[in-house]
């Protein structure tokens, strides 16, 4: 039983299907990553899971209910929290108005969450009144993630959170991430940089024209001689 | 040093005050404008409507408020009408975006569809004012008409130019300050206000945040209703209630909220009084302020008036031009257009 699962997915957005049969899924506490060539479908596997585009066959799974039929509004208020690629901070607002802008749902006390944001990335803390837009690229995916944190979420979806910063930005990133799943939280993650991705992650999806062609722990998919000549450069 | 005293009174009597006034006219109506458009994504076209249909209704409570022998002693009545102005203004924004606007939001329509929609809704309000007030001057403000006269002025300080200041234009300045103030407020300290700029910032991002985008929409328009019926009242108040004059009005707020940067409301501020400023300071004529600074031999001759104020239009116009070719976000950088 995987804590979420998007099973069986076919679906496009409109048009002709991007997505064959693609399962993907991760546990409570893991790190799920889905890598492959671009037009992949990787995204769009990601955002099928979180209601983003209609499935035409298939169906989302959280916690052993069917979540399938549900707007990603309300996926975010059954726990799911999603970082999209781009535009994915309010760059005019404060970091910490974004930080309660992502808390909006919530009606209890935010600041011990906030508090647990800053413990996570301690710049934030320092750069608290500054609008996210003067931001750089790494602190404001560090925003971003801190932003869906800030519902406290069981699921954490990431979309390339390492996109167009530097590769020592990269692994700090990914220590935090490491450290998010640690704490129980579920991570699902689309990843450009394939070979550091699967080395920290515990469940490795390779998908191909929307299909899954590897499935395997990050270490086998490393290991896989197919999967590092096609994939991962040798 | 008399000569200089002088020009610097009659500078503030006829440029700086009423420019001031002006200004903070203008500032709260490129406010609404702004809100719309940050918003909603489109140019409002009807507000200089919505800004005549509030003073309208205000005039209207001004004069059963007067019929009834109410009296709010120096200050005018219309003060005290303004809250009916506001909610009937708030019920008919409301109505407007239920009836028209949220059918164009429903399909996602491009902001030009909206832009040509609040064109009809104009014409729509437009016919409604006229229909109920008809199309002649108004003139509702009552009270003590000055909070300082040319005469007192002068024989307090002996000089020759008088200034004097109307009450209409003492309370255009505080009430302007009391709102913008309030809806700063709103919107940096409150929860609402920094959703609704977390909507503006980011639309997708806002709604993955759990943000209700109808209350937002309907905020906005209760918000610019208030501006609106509050700028509309008080430039009435100044000058006279004259439904062709808040079509006319149009072309400055839009010009101010253009200048200032689309979108955000310290622009909207900022190009109200500049936009203001502009416009007095090239319609003045500066003759006789010469006559002040410069020896008698020196005195021009003609009224050294850069532009007739028949023309005042074109300065609103052509600041907007130059804006648009130069900086086309504006000056705070709001949304490009």
């Amino acid at each position: 039983m995987t804590f979420l699962l998007g099973k069986d997915m076919t679906g496009g957005y409109g048009g002709a299907d991007i997505l064959h049969d693609c399962t993907i899924g991760v546990e409570k506490g893991e790190i799920a990553v889905v890598v492959g060539p671009n037009g992949a479908g990787k995204s769009t596997a990601m955002k099928a899971v979180f209601g983003m585009l209609n499935l035409r066959q298939g169906h989302v799974e959280m916690d052993g209910e069917d979540i399938t039929s549900l707007s990603p509004q309300d996926r975010v208020k059954k726990g799911m929290g999603f970082v999209p690629q781009t535009s994915n901070v309010f760059t005019s607002m404060t970091v910490q108005e974004n930080l309660e802008m992502g808390a909006f749902i919530r009606d209890d006390d935010i600041v011990p969450t906030m508090e647990q944001v800053f413990d996570l990335f301690p710049i934030l803390q320092e750069k608290r009144d500054q609008p996210a837009g003067e931001l750089s690229g790494g602190q404001r995916q560090q925003v971003a993630v801190g932003r869906a944190l800030m519902t406290r979420p069981k699921i954490l979806m990431l979309d390339e959170p390492t996109a167009g910063v530097s590769p020592i930005v990269m692994d700090e990133l990914f220590d935090r991430i490491i450290e998010i799943a640690k704490t129980g939280i579920a991570i699902l993650m689309v990843e450009q940089n394939a070979k550091q991705a699967l080395n920290i992650a515990d469940k490795g999806y390779v998908l191909v024209q929307g299909r899954n062609r590897f499935t395997d722990t990050g270490e086998a998919l490393l290991g896989n001689p197919d999967v590092r000549r096609a994939f991962l450069g040798g | 040093m008399e000569g200089f005293l002088n020009a610097l009174v009659l500078l503030s009597n006829f440029l700086v005050i009423p420019g001031l006034a002006y200004g903070c006219q203008l500032a709260l109506g490129a406010l609404g404008v702004t809100l719309i458009y940050g918003i909603l994504r489109f140019s409002n076209f009807a507000h200089g409507e919505t800004m005549a249909f509030g003073t309208m209704v205000t005039i209207l409570a001004t004069w059963w408020l007067k019929s009834s022998g109410v009296t709010l002693g120096p200050l005018p009545i219309a003060l005290l009408a303004l809250p009916a102005g506001i909610f009937a203004a708030i019920i008919l924004c409301l109505t407007t975006d239920k009836l028209v606007y949220r059918f164009y939001r429903e399909k996602k329509s491009n902001p030009v569809i909206f832009l040509i929609a609040s064109l009809g809704v104009m014409f729509f309000y437009n016919g409604l004012i006229r229909f109920v007030i008809g199309p002649s001057d108004q003139i509702f403000t009552d009270g003590e008409r000055f909070i300082l006269t040319v005469k007192e002025f002068r024989e307090s300080t002996g000089l020759v130019e008088g200034l004097a200041i109307r009450t209409t234009q003492g309370i255009t300045v505080v009430t302007a300050v009391i709102i913008v103030a309030a809806l700063f407020w709103f919107l940096n300290r409150t929860r609402t206000g920094k959703s609704m700029r977390a909507y503006s910032d980011n639309e997708d991002l806002a709604l993955l945040s759990g943000i209700n985008p109808d209350r937002v929409v309907l905020i906005a328009w209760a918000l610019t209703a208030i501006v609106a019926t509050v700028a509309g009242t008080l430039y009435g108040l100044d000058k006279s209630f004259k439904p062709f004059t808040y079509l006319q009005l149009l072309l400055p707020i839009f010009a101010s909220a253009i200048v200032g940067g689309l979108g955000n409301p310290v622009g909207a501020i900022a190009g109200g009084f500049i936009i203001a400023f502009s416009e007095v300071s090239i319609t003045f004529a500066y003759k006789k302020l010469l006559t002040y600074l410069v020896p008698e031999s020196w005195a021009p001759e003609g009224l050294v008036q850069l532009l007739s104020t028949d023309y005042k239009f074109a300065v609103s116009f052509a600041i907007l031009v130059l804006v648009l070719l130069i900086k086309p976000t504006g000056i705070f950088s709001g949304k490009s257009l």
